[in-house]
């Protein structure tokens, strides 16, 4: 190998920052999954009857379904009985100010760096933070309310605006659509709702934070938007995990629902703990995450920043039924050492003059494998689609393995697809060239990863896109120097 | 203030430079001429510390240093600049940001503060100005889809802003119209000084009307086999290298 070789090798080898635990006192259930956990998870969130319904019709489902095997991954076989499907922070009665929580979770916080206090306040971010399976604490509830959003945690939906989670749950992602979102539809224990009411531009960034703290607890949340019409709400999600040797289990589902001129924009920071340099451990993060755009003009955009998870399986979707909708996916998917990415998009077009971009950059360094996966299908019905598409990927150093499927199903002629795909090495040239200009290693390596990641930062809110920057300058950063 | 000694250089155990002896001081241009693969590139990676060039013997002294002993980007930060032959496309990045990173990580080297925006404009809008370039190239991504022309412009103008002690300039010649190669030209000339040393690596004698170098070396097979004035240079241009390769004998002994 060549020392520049070796330069790029050593400075992808990194250290997870986010790996502390946090001895904060749980609830949990046993180990095992069975119609009784399902009815007990439900039981303890005090649910409807239609709802817990709705979980064992679930379950039903997915004990018929078999895990998919078509995705570039190799995963261990996962042991569902081995997992605890429930988790909380013991402490649930409902708090007024920060001063009433859990000391310990706060500090959970602080590291996490999330923005609960004062200043953070002042930033104009309100959080719905999960910790393992509960929502902890939402902010900014009393002014959002003036304006009739509601944010708060999906069981808190579910008890104080029923009629709204029953229209909507599942109305995106059906319990049978895959075999993780059936096993999410029937364990699923929090997440956050959002509810942005005709003709309301919201005027903060929502953001959700999660994080799996307890030992073989997996994480199953439900996120669930719904943008009347002319509405707009940019919503962004963030996780971490604790360094674990065994795997965790994250099978989340997100559904967002946009009706006439609606815009939604989704931005997703994904830091799971990846695993060690040796591949053990990580998160494997089986996520389905779907929009429908059903109203006229209406307008689903998805950023992801994937640095995170051992193994990451997920393709957040568009179905472009309203005529003239428009859905965007703009993703970074980085993986170091032995992750493995298998990630991409689906964009359904239906209704007429429909859009979609696709911008896709992957980053593989180590030993990892990076996939893009791709749909574009345009629809009979969907005279004048529009789709373009652009997958890129870096290779640092010789171990490692980018692999592009995109797929294109068209049955209306009158559409219009474009597909660019590149696959390019980080060069020693380039190295080289940015070294000789005087730039150290480290700078020259974020240099030009930042470069070649700039057409998603830019889709990213201006605070997270700093954040992103420096994840990713964290997840590539080594010994140099 | 560069000394090279008996300079023998590997290309994946594929000897290309087999005892070159070059001696540059402050003020001096020195132009290196030889036919192609005869090792004139080599020459100028090696000196800027390129990967893969293995030294075999010899040695490199730079201002009383031992300049095989820094890595590429202390060099660079020492003042050793190289243009290169094949400008380094870098996608996303911008012109502006990579010049001023360049300026401020030399700037901080220096124990010098970081130029603030204002200032930064000002410099990048004069040395602009002087090689005959456009604002609007400060947005362009760094190198991609530039032009030939617009590539080696842009090679001086990161030479103008960085004021280097020593720049080699690989073949900055080739791939210009005559009046690019004015353009560029009058940028070297202009950074012309009692205490920077030039080493102008050139296939054509076309340039060296432009720049004139106070000696001109012929490098043919790895090894300088002649050295002269400036009208060595026209003398080669008229009788081709093979006249060189033909009395190198003599010259050498």
């Amino acid at each position: 190998m060549s020392d520049s070789m070796q330069t790029l090798e050593k400075h992808t080898e990194s250290e997870y920052k986010y790996g502390w635990t946090s001895d904060i006192d749980m609830d949990t259930l046993p180990k095992g999954l069975d119609e009784e956990v399902v009815k007990l998870i439900s039981a303890k969130k005090n649910e409807p009857e239609w709802l817990l319904n709705w979980r064992l019709e679930a379950f039903e489902k997915w004990k018929k379904m078999k895990e998919p095997n078509w995705a570039k991954l190799n995963i261990k076989p996962i042991d569902y009985q081995d997992i605890i499907y429930y988790a909380a922070p013991k402490k649930q009665k409902k708090l007024d100010s920060l001063d009433e929580a859990d000391p310990e979770l706060i500090k959970t916080f602080e590291r996490l760096g999330i923005p609960l206090n004062e200043q953070k306040v002042l930033a104009g971010v309100a959080v719905d933070a999960v910790i393992d399976s509960v929502s902890v604490s939402t902010t900014f509830k009393k002014k959002l309310g003036e304006l009739g959003i509601i944010f708060c945690s999906f069981s808190e939906a579910v008890q104080e605006h029923p009629e709204l989670v029953k229209k909507y749950l599942g109305s995106v992602v059906p319990q049978s659509d895959n075999y993780f979102a059936a096993l999410n539809s029937a364990v699923f224990s929090d997440g956050s709702f959002c509810y942005i009411p005709k003709g309301v531009h919201c005027p903060m960034e929502l953001s959700t934070y999660f994080r799996i703290n307890a030992a073989n607890t997996g994480q199953f949340e439900r996120t669930l938007i719904v943008a009347e019409d002319d509405s707009y709400v940019s919503y962004l999600e963030g996780c971490t995990a604790p360094i674990r040797d065994e795997n965790q289990l994250h099978a989340a589902v997100v559904e967002i629902y946009a009706k006439e001129r609606a815009f939604v924009k989704y931005s997703t920071v994904q830091n799971w703990y990846p695993g060690n340099k040796d591949g053990v451990g990580g998160v494997y993060n089986f996520v389905t995450k779907r929009g429908l755009c059903d109203g006229f003009r209406s307008r689903i955009s998805w950023t992801q920043v994937e640095t995170g998870s051992a193994i990451t399986w997920k393709y957040p979707s568009c179905i472009l039924k309203g005529n003239e909708s428009i859905g965007e996916f703009y993703s970074i998917a980085v993986t170091n050492n032995h992750q493995q990415a298998d990630t991409g998009t689906k964009m359904i077009h239906l209704g007429k003059n429909t859009k979609s971009t696709i911008i896709s950059k992957g980053i593989s360094a180590g030993q990892s494998q990076n996939t893009y996966r791709g749909l574009v299908k345009i629809g009979k019905k969907a005279a004048n689609a529009r789709n373009f598409s652009e997958c890129d990927s870096l290779l640092m150093g010789d171990r490692c393995g980018a692999h592009t499927f995109p797929f294109i199903e068209i049955e209306n002629q009158s559409g219009k697809v474009e597909h660019e795909a590149t696959t390019s090495k980080i060069g020693a040239d380039q190295m080289f060239y940015c070294t000789q200009r005087g730039l150290d290693d480290e700078d020259a390596i974020n240099l030009i990863v930042n470069g070649y990641c700039k057409e998603v930062f830019k889709e990213l809110p201006m605070e997270f896109a700093v954040e992103a920057q420096k994840l990713l300058e964290i997840s590539l950063e080594g010994s140099v120097g | 203030m560069l000394k090279i000694k008996d300079l023998k250089v590997s290309v994946e155990d594929t000897e290309i430079l087999k005892g070159v002896n070059l001696e540059i001081k402050p003020g001096e241009v020195h132009a290196i001429m030889g036919p192609n693969g005869s090792g004139k590139s080599t020459l100028g990676f090696v000196l800027a510390g390129k990967d893969d060039y293995e030294v075999t013997s010899g040695s490199v002294e730079y201002l009383g240093e031992d300049l095989l002993e820094l890595s590429p980007d202390e060099r660079a930060r020492a003042g050793v600049f190289l243009g290169f032959q094949y400008p380094v496309e870098i996608p996303g990045v911008s012109n502006a940001n990579f010049l001023k990173m360049i300026i401020n990580s030399l700037r901080k080297s220096k124990g010098q503060e970081a130029l603030d925006s204002v200032a930064m404009l000002k410099l990048l809008k004069e040395k602009l100005a002087t090689l005959g370039m456009d604002v609007s190239m400060l947005k362009r991504s760094l190198n991609d889809g530039f032009s030939g022309g617009e590539k080696k412009r842009n090679e001086i103008l990161q030479m103008a802003v960085l004021e280097p002690k020593l720049a080699i300039l690989d073949e900055t010649d080739s791939g210009l119209d005559i009046d690019a190669l004015k353009v560029v030209s009058d940028g070297v000339n202009a950074m012309r000084t009692a205490d920077r040393g030039f080493l102008i690596i050139t296939h054509y004698q076309r340039l060296l009307n432009y720049i004139v170098p106070d000696y001109v070396h012929v490098l043919v097979d790895g090894e300088i086999v002649k050295s002269g004035d400036k009208s060595l240079a026209l003398e080669l241009e008229e009788k081709g290298y093979d006249w060189v390769k033909k009395t190198s004998g003599e010259v050498v002994s």
